[in-house]
């Protein structure tokens, strides 16, 4: 009786909205037909969107990779014994040595496509809960410390540094504190906490669980945007698994400190992406931005000391703690340390996530990793950190991934998402595009926002259609500057940023259409 | 929106400052508390930073963005609102940056605004509009865009529409309804551009949550929420303080008028933010129904008839008053000196209530004089005297705000009090624990953000040994302050007591069976009240309508004292006034056995000072009360009585008793505003004024004094005072004031706890709280600081004895009676007024329970039964009463709950049992008897006025 042949097939949101699930059916169903012994794993995606399906056998010689895999590929996969990683005209070879991977800095992603999501005892045999382990066995400020000597900052978007914010929280006397995960997920192009939420969800529980051990907070909450059905699965089944494991709840690995883990869903509100109003949303208000201060370190969920992570920012939390601070600060460039998980999206070939030290160039990621365009045409801007990014024109494609850099041009790394356009881009609609987004997606308390941005998009509509084109530019660069300034949060404060960008480099657009 | 010229300084004054930090704005250098926002601290300074969504009484907001400003040395524009000084800061609040931003932002309110169409003078008087004046922006670039115009008006509310088209969803109004009244109806309804005020379920007012207090129609910039009375009768010209004549919270109001001499018209009642009761908040009732005081059902000629049966007849005020007069003099000379007596009214001012009194100690020669306190507060009177000293609550209500817990005792107070419930809900908001003892489900056990920690829900009539059970508790478990109690109370009285409490029938366990509440809650509750830094009882009729209500209110005493919560703030035991001067009537000497101040009329040393006063002997034995006068009248040797804006007859227990007594009259002369149930057996009627026909002063339940002023010339000639004074000259005895202010002088030379008091104090201080002499010349907030009034507290054993009304096969239900937010006692204002919309007739709220046993549905008509008479009403089924009990209001005369209640009263007191009354309760269908024959006589056709009711229907 031969061992069982383990086969992984990701359950990732993104391999399965390109037919995981029917590869996933038919290989299992022919296996079983075939009398073959095979252990079927729904792991996360590697990231290589453009491989997906992307099925991987697990051989003495390594994983090895196919894809991308249909359903109706998979008689001839079996024909070509893929499950001793036999030859295919999908066949990629060992999974690690695909070159997209090979020269990436996975640390944050060091397991998401790998491992198993669902199993405790994966997660472990990768290196999983020994960040925890040596957290346990420090003091909560020393945790601190480490956060704040490591570099990171927040991957949400602010880039506040992290430590700072913990420092914050832990200095608060405060008999209840949280600790709280932004998963609102909401920027277009962007993908990077979902991948890690579906494909390694025991990173976030474990970097959730060392803040709440690092500040004293014995409560967290995983705030989740409600688009995220397959997260929500995937969080559910690995929290339900560390309490089993006991690394939840009254004992945390036997260290006799609680820390409870629950996921909220949101209901569909960009704006509770900002911290203020996801803890508003949180205790079950409506979703709109508070006034700074108080901080929310200060007083946050429930008026007590809370900390507010994004997900990559927590998940980011055990490899630091399992491999030192320095080790983590040894990466990046400048006050950018560590490294980025890069979301490539939009009209690019090879679309999907790149995690790499800061420092590389926007075009290295397009071309050496993106390889250009995939309608083939030439890139005429790029959009960077969501919806209210700024648009890149390709004369400064050389400026480096960094939060200072990028700010340095007027852009921002956000969330660090991209999106490609080629050149058949018309760069005054994706200008109304961020107005019409922040109309829709204001949360409607304060005026230039609420008002603003339908206003901004009517405008635009005016030059479009040549109606007093050159007073309506003048308005609308004057909108922009009330937005900006006037705003009460960054939705407001950033629509105008694309717009004001794309007046900028591609002013051209801007005239009447026929 | 306001008539009056009110400095709004855009942020409240911080709440937790420690110190003070100076910061230049504008060139010019402040000091202000820490915590101050840069808007207040500019507004201190002179400087007025433009603003919409931002007003002093509610939390800054930060959402218009008309007050960025510039800070030296930081980036952007921050909000001046939200953001609070800091020591050394350069503020500019002016500079052509900050000019484009807010002429930007005005234009883009300005964009969803009709200003296409010229204003309403009250829209143009809007902060609004008055901002986008002094902003410079009269029109919008943004033209033809999308906008929120066109839709509907709400006009559901009787008092107040809502225009969406003129809203700018600054959320005032939304943080108005959380933050000052706590009810929460409103919200804005979906986001961004789409967003809405919207009252519930984005419902009509009419229909929603909404508690119409109107905090969100003062709230409004724009003319978005308005008074309907203000579009009917135009701007304001002037205001006039003056207070509230509805229930004992006694709010402050400024009445805002137009017109001169007779033509003076309200048109609004503002809260006055001055003020100590309310601070700028009101009610329902307070706010709009006033239309009642120029209602066409007023009757405005005094009147005069030989015997019930004939016919009114209109005649002179000087026929009337000598008829009177003479009927009185008659009725002494046959029947003796005692055969005749007075009722004073707690509705009235002090000065009238004082005259009344006087006028039956003095010119009647006896002490057969009472009060409606009778029936509702009396037991207070006594069971506080006789503990603690002194005869009133012993806090001011802005003490809730230090209290750790509140314990809430038969009250209702969102529906009886309601603005001290918003004031309690803020409290609650902060944090503080609330327990309730209450046989309903009361409004503040479970509401928005608010859910009490323990509702013991004890059977009706069971109050004492509840609080026995409570006692019992703290005695035992060691909970007691022993150290407070040695220092401050008689220990020989607290020793007994403690013993008599711990005895093991007094325990939780024991009591169970007798009030229904589970043991552990009552340990619970007991511990909580017990181990609050600062634990505050409150307490309604709930408490003193039984026939123990007096042992209920030194029970209440007894476990303050024995906790320590009394004489600072935070604590104390406040009974909650039903009326505006119930407190003030009682003050006034309006009780049989007392003179003003609570002094006994046996006590030679004040008798004779009143002698001396008043120029005649005075008799030294306590009079008749009123349950008394009707034994007497019945007795055939009570035959005459001077009622002064009271109704018995609807209010007072057992109806068809007191109609038999009142038949038994020769002569009765009521003097009301309108032609009440108890007018029915009246001989003369004279017309009275209403609160805004006179000058005088209310106190209420928290002992604070404050002025009622003349606004309208009185509609019948005289304010109430004057007409006691005409009948006491035509009695001969003279009574001669040319002014209010001329009777509170009188008042404070015989009385010392109000002997500092004057109108002239009264003005410049806003009110005072008495007891106000040499020693408080500024009044006393808070009573028995240091020792208790009568020197060493003195605890009373409590002994449980239940009430003889008891249910049986015949009469298995408990009826107990309240009120409700929109409607007012017997009616006599809320039912003239808009207020109908909200509670047309009383009903009867009854258990599914009991009602699906009795086949009863929501709405049936159903037979109320008793020992003492039969009424019927509709039902309403509800869950907030338990199993057992069923529950009235008695507002309105055709339904007339007080047929069925009994003659059962206090001990002490004989404050009536309303609060348990035996009943039954059967489906019918058809009204009672006399429900009929009323409801013929009130078809009678009524004489109209020429002066129309002018407040909107």
């Amino acid at each position: 009786m031969p061992m069982s042949v383990r086969v992984y097939v990701p359950g990732d949101a993104g391999a399965t909205s390109v037919g995981a699930d029917e590869v996933a059916r038919a290989i299992a169903e022919q296996g079983a037909r075939r009398g073959l012994a095979l252990e079927l794993v729904r792991n996360g995606s590697r990231g290589a969107y453009w491989l997906e399906p992307l099925v991987e056998v697990a051989t003495p010689g390594g994983r090895i990779a196919y894809g991308p895999v249909s359903a109706s590929d998979v008689p001839g996969l079996y024909a070509a014994d893929f499950l001793s990683g036999g030859k295919h005209p999908l066949s990629l070879g060992p999974a690690d040595r695909i070159t997209w991977f090979a020269g990436q800095q996975r640390l944050t992603f060091e397991r998401v496509g790998i491992v198993d999501p669902a199993s405790v005892a994966d997660y472990v045999k990768y290196g999983g809960y020994q960040g925890l382990r040596r957290a346990l066995s420090m003091a909560p400020a020393a945790i601190v410390q480490a956060i704040t000597t490591s570099g990171l900052r927040g991957r949400g978007g602010a880039a506040f540094p992290t430590g700072i914010k913990w420092k914050t929280v832990l200095d608060q006397s405060s008999a209840q504190k949280y600790v709280t995960c932004n998963a609102d997920e909401g920027d277009s192009g962007t993908f990077s906490d979902r991948m890690l939420m579906e494909g390694d969800p025991l990173a976030l529980i474990e970097g959730m669980t060392i803040a709440g051990v690092a500040v004293g907070a014995t409560q967290g909450y995983i705030y989740l945007r409600a688009e995220y059905p397959h997260a929500q699965r995937a969080l559910g089944t690995a929290i339900a698994a560390a309490y089993q494991a006991r690394y939840l709840g009254p004992d945390v690995a036997g260290s006799g400190k609680r820390f409870d883990l629950e996921v909220r869903l949101g209901a569909g509100a960009y704006i509770c992406g900002e911290e203020t109003s996801m803890l508003e949303s949180l205790e079950g208000k409506r979703g709109e931005v508070r006034v700074r201060p108080p901080l929310p370190a200060i007083k946050g969920l429930f008026g007590q000391p809370t900390i507010v992570n994004n997900v990559v920012t927590l998940s980011t939390v055990p490899w630091i703690l399992t491999h030192g601070a320095e080790a983590y600060a040894s990466f990046g460039t400048g006050k950018s340390r560590g490294t980025l998980p890069i979301q490539l999206a939009g009209n690019i070939r090879r679309g999907g996530l790149v995690e790499r030290a800061f420092g590389l160039s926007l075009r290295e990621l397009l071309y050496d990793y993106g390889g250009g365009s995939a309608s083939g045409r030439p890139i005429r801007a790029v959009q960077i950190g969501g919806p209210l990014g700024a648009y890149v024109p390709p004369s400064q494609f050389d400026t480096v991934v960094d939060y200072e850099a990028l700010s340095g041009i007027g852009a921002l790394l956000g969330h660090g998402g991209i999106v490609v356009f080629d050149d058949t881009v018309d760069m005054a609609r994706m200008a109304r595009y961020a107005m019409e987004f922040c109309a829709i997606e204001s949360c409607g308390k304060c005026t230039p926002c609420r008002i603003g941005s339908t206003r901004g998009v009517e405008v635009i509509d005016r030059i479009l259609a040549g109606t007093d084109g050159e007073r309506n530019v003048r308005l609308l660069e004057e909108l922009c500057e009330t937005m900006v300034q006037g705003s009460l949060c960054g939705l407001g404060g950033m629509a105008p940023f694309p717009v004001q960008s794309a007046l900028k480099h591609f002013r051209e657009d801007f005239r009447a259409r026929t | 929106m306001y008539a009056i010229d009110y400095e709004d300084f855009g942020t409240p004054e911080p709440a937790d400052a420690t110190g003070s930090v100076s910061v230049e704005i504008d060139g010019r250098t402040v000091t202000v508390p820490d915590g101050t926002s840069i808007m207040r601290a500019a507004a201190l300074a002179g400087v007025r930073v433009p603003k919409l969504c931002a007003t002093d009484t509610l939390k800054a907001f930060g959402s218009c963005r008309l007050c960025l400003c510039e800070i030296e040395g930081r980036k952007g524009y921050p909000a001046s609102c939200t953001t609070a000084v800091a020591a050394g800061m350069k503020i500019r609040t002016e500079s052509p940056q900050l000019t484009q931003l807010r002429r930007s932002v005005m234009e883009l309110y300005l964009s969803d605004y009709p200003i296409e169409r010229r204003p309403t003078d009250a829209e143009a008087k809007t902060e609004l509009l008055t901002m986008a004046r002094t902003l410079g922006v009269t029109s919008s670039p943004y033209a033809n865009g999308t906008r929120h115009q066109g839709a509907p008006k709400d006009e559901s509310n009787p008092y107040f529409t809502f225009d969406p088209n003129l809203c700018i969803v600054c959320s005032r109004c939304v943080r108005a309804c959380d933050e000052t009244q706590g009810t929460l109806a409103l919200t804005i309804q979906g986001r961004g551009f789409a967003s809405k005020v919207a009252a519930s379920q984005d419902q009509p007012f009419l229909e929603s949550e909404c508690v119409s207090c109107g905090a969100c129609v003062e709230a409004c910039p724009t003319a978005a929420l308005t008074e309907k009375s203000l579009v009917a009768l135009g701007p304001t010209e002037r205001s006039v303080k003056t207070t509230c004549a509805y229930c004992g919270v006694g709010c402050g109001f400024e009445a805002e008028v137009r017109g001169e001499g007779a033509d003076v018209e309200v048109v609004r009642m503002v809260p006055d933010r001055a003020a100590g009761a309310n601070h700028g908040h009101s009610c329902v009732k307070g706010r709009f129904a006033w239309g009642y005081a120029t209602h066409p059902d007023r009757q405005l000629k005094p009147m005069i008839r030989k015997t019930i049966r004939d016919d009114w007849r209109e005649v002179s005020w000087a026929e009337a008053i000598n008829y009177a007069a003479s009927e009185f003099k008659r009725i002494q000379a046959k029947y003796g000196r005692d055969s005749i007596g007075g009722i004073t009214s707690s509705r009235c001012t002090n000065e009238e209530t004082f005259l009344v009194q006087k006028l039956v100690r003095a010119a009647f020669g006896n002490n057969n004089v009472d009060t409606c306190a009778r029936v509702c507060h009396s037991p207070t009177g006594y069971g506080l005297k006789n503990t603690l000293g002194e005869s009133a609550g012993t806090q001011a209500f802005d003490s809730v705000m230090k209290a750790d817990l509140i314990m809430v005792i038969g009250a209702n107070p969102t529906d009886g009090h309601p603005v001290f419930a918003s004031q309690i809900k803020r409290r609650l908001r902060q944090g503080a624990k609330l327990i309730i003892a209450d046989p309903r489900q009361i409004g503040l056990v479970r509401s928005p953000h608010i859910q009490a920690d323990e509702h013991l829900q004890l059977k009706p009539g069971t109050n004492v040994a509840l609080m026995n059970a409570l006692a019992h508790v703290v005695v035992t478990e060691g909970l007691s302050k022993e150290a407070y109690v040695a220092e401050r109370c008689e220990v020989d009285s607290y020793q007994k007591w403690k013993a008599f409490v711990a005895e093991p029938r007094n325990s939780p366990e024991a009591s169970e069976s007798i009030t229904g509440v589970p043991a552990e809650r009552v340990r619970r509750a007991a511990r909580l009240y017990a181990s609050a830094p600062n634990a505050a009882i409150y307490y309604g009729l709930g408490v003193t309508e039984h026939s123990q209500g007096t042992t209920t209110v030194m029970s209440i005493a007894n476990l303050a004292m024995a906790t320590g919560n009394l004489g600072r703030e935070g604590v104390g035991v406040s009974p909650l006034r039903g009326q505006n001067n119930v407190q003030g009537s009682c003050d006034m000497g309006s009780f049989p056995h007392e003179f003003t101040g609570y002094r006994h009329v046996s006590d030679p040393v004040v008798r004779k000072s009143f002698e001396d006063m008043w120029g005649v002997r005075l008799q030294s034995e306590p009079g008749l009360r009123i349950p008394n006068m009707f034994e007497a009248a019945l007795d055939g040797t009570f035959k005459g009585m001077y009622v002064q804006g009271e109704d018995f007859v609807q209010s007072d227990p057992n109806t068809h008793h007191v109609s038999a007594a009142m038949e038994a009259l020769e002569c009765c002369v009521v003097q009301d505003l309108f032609l009440n149930e108890t007018a029915k057996y009246a001989h003369v009627f004279l017309p009275g004024s209403s609160f805004l026909e006179k000058d005088g002063t209310f106190t209420n339940a928290e002992r604070r004094t404050s002025l009622v002023r003349k606004i309208l010339e009185p509609l019948a000639g005289y304010a109430d005072w004057q007409i006691t004074c005409l009948l006491s000259e035509a009695l001969g005895y003279p009574m001669r004031y040319q002014h209010a202010s001329e009777i509170l002088e009188e008042i404070a030379r015989l009385t010392p706890t109000f002997a500092g008091m004057s109108f002239e104090k009264i003005e410049r201080l806003g009110s005072i709280q008495w007891p106000c002499n040499d020693e408080h010349p500024e009044g006393t907030p808070t009573m028995h600081v240091g020792q208790f009034v009568r020197g060493k507290g003195k605890f009373w054993a409590t002994e449980y004895v239940p009430t003889s009304e008891k249910v049986t096969s015949r009469f298995p239900l408990i009826l107990t009676t309240g009120r409700i937010l929109t409607q007012y006692n017997v009616g006599a204002q809320t039912r003239r007024t808009g207020n109908v919309v909200w509670h047309a007739e009383d009903v009867l709220e009854i258990h599914p329970h009991d009602a699906e046993v009795r086949g009863i549905s929501d709405g049936d008509w159903v037979g109320l039964t008793s020992r003492a008479g039969d009424t019927v009403l509709r039902a309403r089924v509800s869950g907030k009463i338990a199993p057992g009990v069923v529950y009235t209001t008695f507002h309105f005369p055709e339904t007339n709950a007080n047929v069925v209640t009994t003659e059962n009263s206090d001990w002490a007191t004989n404050c009536p049992e309303y609060k348990v009354t035996a009943v039954e309760v059967v489906l019918v269908n058809q009204k009672d008897a006399w429900q009929k024959r009323a409801r013929e006589e009130r078809a009678l056709p009524r004489q109209e006025h020429k002066r129309r009711d002018r407040a909107p229907a």
